[in-house]
């Protein structure tokens, strides 16, 4: 099992929803999440001048998916998110040892 | 006793009480969220506080029988002989408690709009401390000075319709001297980033403070009557120029933006208000527009003097006053009000000198007069939060309070 956390535009949410859905992931977590990356901050309008924001609104996306079906997500999550600009965001993937489906008590492979 | 006149100065009196909390709103929206509820708990705790003191007194040193001039007697200590009858002086068509109360609402966001130059960092009791000493030694004197009947200022023949000078100037000046004693936020010397919690709560804000202005400008006609009117369409138009002007300026520069329109509003208001029943109506065009373009330079020079007035009462109100008042003194028009005099326009300076004279005047009282009631509270009390108080934010450290909440 593999746990998948793509930080990715606020507005690519819906069409990575729709790949993932398309082959079979339909688990995830989602939270609304502040950073930062090459792009850095921007200028935003005060009243009269401005003042910068160093941190950037995006979505983080946490889909855990068995080992064979890694490739597939993270192929899905990169085509649909990518525009090419700075700020598309960054996929990092981890080991997980566990996991449990609480109403059923299902382990591991069960479980995802 | 008219009883239209009535009806419209309780009803004007409703109208400006509702901009305080309007303050509120608009300075709270562009502070940090940790600080959200003090910057509105100023607005309303001074609300409380002046409320109270000026039935006890404030009412009889601003408008009390005159004493030489500088002030009030205490003839009317308490609202002793003033009942619901009228004043034989002021608004001699409404009950003098009604004039009383009106007066009275002008008193309470004067103290408050100071508020936004020491947001973030002040202690809250040393502020409520400070504001009964500012509301005692210096609001009640200016009132006095300019409105009330004998009044030096008043005697000279300065103009100032609804509160320029007495609201606008003193506010904005001494909001600079008290945000000068108390130093910047914490951060606000490194550039670190502050960015307004909320800005449609700010929009609401000027919006409440727009509509209550009706009731500062035409409720100040002291009348239901033409002047009421021409007050009205002046306020109204002066705020459409400047919103529309700051709007522009903030496109020249870089995008316009919602928090820009509220504040060129906000500016535009502030310059018509001592104008506002002594000039022609479509002198509020010029009027706004210059007004506009002076606070949003002001702010932005401000801005880079390393100077921490944090939500800019002496750029928009002191600055804004200040070009009101003046502008009185050249637009004013006997034609309008035959209890004003001819403006520079009409082929006279001498208004305009008088007003110059006002301002200059008023602007000394009131920043020499803060700054030493300032320092005064800071040596006895301290007038400053504690870093570590500062850097949690004065809504749990000030209030125990939590603006938004858990899940």
């Amino acid at each position: 099992m593999k746990k998948v956390e793509a930080i990715i535009r606020e507005e690519k949410l819906e069409p990575v929803r729709v790949a993932l859905e398309g082959i079979g992931v339909y688990g995830m977590t989602v939270a609304e999440v502040s950073g930062r990356g090459r792009e850095k901050g921007i200028p935003l309008q005060w009243r009269s001048g401005e003042y910068r924001v160093e941190f950037l609104p995006k979505v983080k996306i946490e889909v855990v998916v068995l080992d064979e079906d890694l490739s597939r997500t993270l192929n899905a999550i990169v085509s649909k998110a990518r525009t090419g600009e700075r700020g598309d965001g960054k996929i990092f993937v981890m080991p997980v040892e566990h996991a449990i489906r609480i109403r059923t008590g299902d382990r591991d492979d069960n479980a995802v | 006793m008219s009883s239209g006149d009535t009806a419209w100065i309780l009803m004007s009196t409703a109208l400006v009480m509702l901009m305080t909390p309007g303050l509120a709103l608009f300075y709270a929206g562009m502070v940090r969220k940790k600080n959200v509820l003090s910057t509105m708990m100023m607005s309303f705790a001074i609300l409380g506080v002046i409320g109270v003191l000026w039935v006890l007194y404030g009412y009889t040193l601003s408008f009390g029988p005159d004493k030489g001039g500088i002030i009030g007697g205490l003839d009317w200590i308490g609202l002793r002989n003033v009942g619901q009858d009228p004043s034989s002086t002021y608004a001699t068509t409404v009950p003098h408690l009604a004039f009383m109360m009106y007066q009275g609402m002008f008193a309470i966001i004067t103290v408050a709009l100071m508020t936004g130059a020491v947001v973030e960092r002040i202690k809250f009791s040393s502020l409520l401390i400070f504001s009964v000493l500012w509301f005692t030694l210096i609001y009640c004197p200016v009132a006095h000075w300019v409105w009330g009947s004998g009044g030096w200022l008043a005697k000279l023949g300065a103009l100032d319709f609804a509160g320029g000078t007495v609201v606008h100037i003193t506010a904005g000046v001494s909001a600079m001297a008290l945000a000068l004693v108390l130093g910047p936020r914490k951060g606000f010397t490194e550039k670190h980033p502050m960015e307004p919690a909320n800005i449609p709560m700010v929009a609401l804000g000027a919006a409440l403070l727009w509509f209550g202005w009706f009731g500062f400008n035409a409720g100040s006609a002291l009348t239901s009557g033409g002047l009421a009117a021409n007050a009205f369409v002046a306020t109204n138009t002066a705020a459409c120029t400047a919103a529309i002007t700051w709007m522009s300026l903030g496109w020249i520069h870089r995008r316009p933006s919602l928090l820009g329109v509220a504040t060129g509003a906000v500016v535009g208001l502030v310059a018509i208000t001592p104008a506002a029943g002594f000039v022609n109506p479509l002198a509020a065009i010029p009027i706004g527009m210059v007004a506009a373009a002076i606070s949003f330079y002001v702010m932005m020079w401000r801005s880079r003097q390393k100077v921490d007035e944090s939500l800019d009462v002496w750029a928009c109100h002191g600055m804004g006053g200040t070009w009101g008042a003046l502008a009185t003194g050249v637009f004013a028009s006997v034609a309008v009000n035959s209890a004003g005099a001819a403006g520079l326009i009409y082929g006279s300076g001498i208004l305009l000198a008088k007003q110059a004279a006002a301002v200059g005047v008023v602007w000394v009282v009131a920043f020499a007069g803060t700054w030493v009631l300032a320092k005064a509270v800071n040596a006895v009390v301290g007038l400053r939060v504690k870093q570590e108080e500062e850097v949690v934010g004065l809504d749990i450290s000030q209030h125990g309070e939590r603006a938004y909440g858990g899940l």
